[in-house]
């Protein structure tokens, strides 16, 4: 038999006395610890106790008598609550487990850290929780807290007429789901949607990748000359913020007063062309200026890894007799895109979520009859339609649910791929 | 004499390209440059380069009594850098705990941040919109800090930690020996090496919010209160195309300061950019 024969049992006392946290610390003759924790435990309970009543009575029920409660603000209690019991709960664990294990030290005869010993070990072992916690409580308020509200308003029927506090909100399961997929209104804008964001991120993105790349290989040819202009001319949509150069280019494809139908098309001999009115060719001019915005990104970083490639490589290649095409496939290239791989797929997620481009240029539009998007909304945009202008709380909610649930799912896919998450002390 | 021929062709075809780029690049904003110094409000029958150019627009934007434009500029000037300052001390403090010390619930903690770095933290805006009112911290800009530092800290955390993991731990194990506490290791060994992704991340965090419209126009009430990109597009969307020539203006005061800071520090964002971001 492998186990220890313990002389007493002051691990076994000091556990079930910790069952009130301080008890079992002070039985083990840590005084301090143990009035510490004991004070702890009553502050938490006469500060939080209120909370924790209301916020968890109504999270369950949302209220139940209409002046007095007010759903919303039941809901966000609710999961202040939740997430104070969660760090009670984490400290209880913890407090449980530190009276077992130094009941145990005692029952091997070993001898328990003193005060100053403690506050060392405290110091140690503490530092980076000490160094991540502001960090982290504020990513708790106004990252993760949204994120569980947004969660759970999906699975209730906050909207224009269950608007708090002259109407109550109700949980109603997977209704709004349902209604996203059987209702004709919603299940065509869903699909128009789903359909149009993703060929604008693949299409728009791939683009502007293929563009950068293209332009970084063609200016870095040896005998080209001027390549510092060049290069500093190619990265100025890069330099200018994108706001602005979007609603520089509303103004160019405005259709009465606008530099393309006005200047551009008419002194080619061509028809000025409805760009803010037609969906079709509004999305051309979308996918035309996010190219615009978003080449120089890539062209910058391109252009930096091969200036990187060393030209051994090259003579190295002439000497075997390789041709210039041979090069390009077998050394450029694959160095290039091994390196920039990491930072395209972030540019996908980045146009995935590209709110700016859709609202700023033509505010989503323009409008279709029998759905209630916009013929350029895109997931993201249509949410934020939903939200400010029709007041479809809890649809939107259950849209950013589904939409989270794609991006998390692509998230993890692409970083159990990458080199880091395998090694596990790196990560 | 192939050869020749062949690459005359070859630079002869790369320089028309090449032109025909920087002319789809640069007529934009020559186009609103040209505009910004037309007379009158309106676009129609103005030219790109006016006969009777003003500064007029410009007079106007400076002008308190008749615009917002000078307080807006400062309102976004002053968040994006407190944002800044701020991502860049919790950042700093994140990355350098998660890629130098093991402790109980690290790895927990990278994943979360793995997966909260791909959802936007603005797709919750009704959440930080209710957040905000019960807080009284809407149409305030400490509010909008705040909202942007949170949301900053996952992806930059993990660009930092990147770079970090590339800096040698032999550095701080014989500093330890030395008897460098930890806040020393950090101070003054870690972070010096660390300069180039503290530029990223800072770059990262000023432009954030500047460039940010969607959780300004949601959490700004006021119009004294807004930022740029909320207050430029306010004065373009009332009646679009009627004050286009004031917005033109405001534009060229927006862009040519970021475009000359940008571009002279343009070379270190690349080069810091590429290191952490080959690590992840």
């Amino acid at each position: 038999m492998e186990s220890t024969i313990y002389q007493s049992r002051h691990r076994k006392i000091a556990l079930g006395l910790s069952i009130i946290p301080g008890l079992g610390q002070l039985y083990n003759r840590q005084y301090m610890k143990g009035i510490f924790f004991l004070v702890l435990t009553v502050s938490f309970f006469i500060v939080f106790h209120d909370l924790l009543d209301i916020g968890l009575w109504g999270l369950v029920t949302l209220g139940e008598i209409v002046p007095r409660d007010h759903s919303i603000f039941l809901l966000v209690e609710g999961i202040l609550a939740a997430i104070v019991l969660v760090f009670g709960l984490g400290f209880y664990a913890f407090n449980l487990q530190d009276a077992y294990k130094n009941g145990q030290k005692r029952d091997l005869g070993l001898k328990i850290n003193s005060l100053r010993e403690q506050y060392q070990t405290l110091v140690d072992s503490g530092f980076p929780y000490l160094m991540i916690s502001p960090g982290f409580i504020l990513l708790i308020f106004v990252v993760v807290f949204p994120i569980i509200f947004v969660v759970l308003l999906a699975f209730t029927n906050y909207d224009l007429y269950h608007t708090p506090p002259a109407k109550l909100v109700d949980w109603v399961g997977l209704q709004n789901f349902v209604d996203l997929v059987k209702l004709d209104l919603w299940r065509k804008t869903f699909i128009n949607v789903l359909a149009w964001t993703i060929i604008w991120t693949f299409g728009a993105t791939t683009l502007q990748i293929a563009l950068g790349i293209f332009l970084a290989i063609l200016v870095n040819q040896k005998d080209l000359k001027g390549k510092a202009i060049i290069r500093t001319i190619f990265i100025l949509p890069w330099a200018v913020p994108a706001f602005v150069t979007i609603l520089i280019f509303a103004g160019m494809f405005n259709e009465s007063f606008g530099a393309v139908n006005q200047t551009i098309l008419a002194s080619l001999g061509l028809p000025a062309i409805d760009w803010m009115t037609n969906p079709f060719w509004t999305k051309v001019a979308l996918i035309f200026i996010q190219t615009w915005l978003g080449f120089p990104f890539i062209f910058a970083m391109t252009t930096g890894v091969l200036q990187s490639i060393p030209s051994e490589l090259y003579e190295a290649a002439t000497v075997d007799g390789a041709t210039a095409w041979q090069k390009f496939t077998k050394i450029t290239l694959p160095l290039v895109l091994y390196t920039v791989a990491p930072i395209l797929i972030t540019q996908y997620t980045f146009n995935f979520n590209n709110f700016n481009i859709i609202y700023l240029f033509n505010g989503g539009g323009p409008a279709v009859s029998g759905q209630n998007a916009g013929a350029t909304d895109i997931l993201i945009s249509w949410i934020y339609r939903l939200t400010m202008t029709s007041a479809q709380y809890s649809k939107a909610a259950a849209v950013t649910l589904l939409l989270s649930l794609v991006v998390v799912s692509v998230a993890l896919w692409q970083f159990r791929r990458t080199r880091s998450f395998k090694e596990e002390d790196m990560m | 004499m192939g050869m020749k021929r062949r690459k005359i062709i070859r630079l002869t075809l790369s320089y028309i390209v090449i032109l025909v780029v920087a002319a789809i690049i640069v007529y934009p904003l020559l186009w609103v440059i040209g505009s910004s110094f037309n007379p009158g409000q309106s676009l129609s029958g103005s030219k790109m380069i006016p006969e009777n150019a003003t500064l007029a627009h410009y007079k106007e934007l400076f002008d308190p009594d008749q615009s917002d434009y000078l307080r807006w500029y400062w309102n976004s000037l002053k968040i994006s850098t407190l944002t800044m300052v701020f991502s860049v001390i919790l950042v700093s403090l994140t990355a350098y705990s998660f890629s130098r010390y093991r402790f109980i619930g690290r790895k927990n903690g990278l994943i979360t941040f793995l997966i909260l770095q791909m959802i936007p933290n603005f797709a919750a805006l009704i959440a930080i919109y209710v957040l905000g009112l019960l807080t009284k911290l809407i149409d305030t800009h400490l509010g909008l800090i705040l909202v942007y530092v949170g949301g900053f800290i996952p992806m930059n955390t993990w660009l930092m930690k990147g770079y970090l993991d590339t800096i040698p731990r032999e550095l701080d194990e014989s500093a330890r020996i030395d008897g460098a506490g930890h806040l020393r290791i950090f101070w003054q060994i870690i972070m010096p090496l660390a300069k180039p992704i503290i530029a990223v991340v800072a770059l990262f965090t000023f432009t954030g919010p500047f460039a940010d419209f969607i959780l300004a126009s949601v959490l700004l009430r006021s119009k004294e209160k807004y930022t740029l990109a909320v207050g430029l597009y306010d004065l373009v969307a009332k009646q679009f195309g009627s004050e286009f020539t004031t917005f033109a203006a405001g534009s060229v005061l927006i862009a040519l300061p970021i475009a000359i800071l940008f571009l002279s520090f343009q070379k270190y964002f690349v080069s810091g950019l590429t290191a952490g971001g080959t690590k992840g």
